[in-house]
């Protein structure tokens, strides 16, 4: 079946989506993450989205989904590296992405896993203080 | 059919895909894609109009189990553009100004699939008749806004 892979890091989940998504494959992405967060000590989620060209509204729910039920078991989402272009089609077509963090890339990603965490995961991360 | 500012459209070429698994979505995606590129369309645009058909052809699965999909270039007034004609003879909408409606859904979707693409397109236009099927025609032109 097809799947993308999920690195594990510390206690934090890498997906670095290099394909054009399909229904199936986002839904099994969904499940697979769900799952690997909720059975490992997973603190954080980096999903890596420059290589895709598309995210429609079924993607765009999925990516929401993950966010929702991943901060749920106590986990936080950040999907780095849209498209300008992506980002301006997803508001247009009606989709915010509301509950969902982002950054401009990988490191800011990273960085903001980090902050958002404290110095309990990933490993030497700092303790900032990130007010809301 | 009539083009912008009622002129005459001209059909540059015409192409169709039949649409029956998930799969055949993202072929249809690198179609849609290919035509759009082919007229020089920016990379928004192109965007735009796969986002677009994504949402249309996934309708056409969900609620009809597939149909088929005819892409054409077209020369409106003195631009071209990527016309998309979505055919199906599914259920058909009993109710097409409910349908267009942001976040309205018989399926379990957000209900954004209709009213997205409107917005993604410059021409949009639906015809459906229940028990019948539907069809859904969008022309994205090349400098579309």
């Amino acid at each position: 079946m097809d799947r993308i892979p999920i690195l594990k890091m510390g206690s934090f989940l890498l997906v670095t989506i290099q394909v054009d998504l399909y229904d199936r494959l986002a839904l099994n992405l969904e499940t697979d993450l769900i799952r690997m967060v909720s059975e490992t000590n997973t603190r954080g989620v980096l999903i890596d989205i420059s290589a895709v060209g598309l995210v429609d509204s079924f993607m765009g729910r999925i990516l929401n989904n993950i966010a929702t039920i991943s901060r749920i078991v106590d986990a936080q989402t950040v999907v780095v590296g849209m498209q300008p272009a992506v980002a301006i089609t997803l508001v247009e077509l009606g989709l915010t992405l509301a509950g969902v963090h982002t950054a401009l890339n990988v490191e800011k990603g990273m960085e903001l896993l980090h902050k958002r965490l404290g110095s309990d995961a990933g490993g030497g991360g700092q303790l900032y203080d990130n007010s809301e | 059919m009539q083009g912008e500012g009622g002129s005459f459209m001209i059909t540059l070429s015409k192409d169709l895909i039949q649409i029956t698994r998930e799969q055949d979505v993202v072929t249809l995606r690198n179609r849609v894609k290919e035509l759009a590129v082919k007229i020089g369309m920016s990379l928004l645009g192109q965007t735009k109009l796969i986002t677009a058909a994504s949402e249309l052809v996934r309708n056409m699965l969900r609620y009809a189990g597939g149909g088929t999909v005819t892409l054409e270039v077209v020369l409106g007034d003195k631009v071209t553009g990527v016309r998309l004609t979505f055919a199906d003879e599914g259920p058909g909408i009993a109710d097409i100004g409910l349908a267009m409606q942001d976040g309205y859904t018989t399926g379990k979707s957000l209900g954004l699939g209709l009213p997205g693409a409107k917005r993604l397109v410059n021409e949009f236009s639906i015809t459906s008749e229940v028990g019948k099927g539907t069809t859904v025609t969008v022309i994205r032109w090349k400098n579309g806004l």
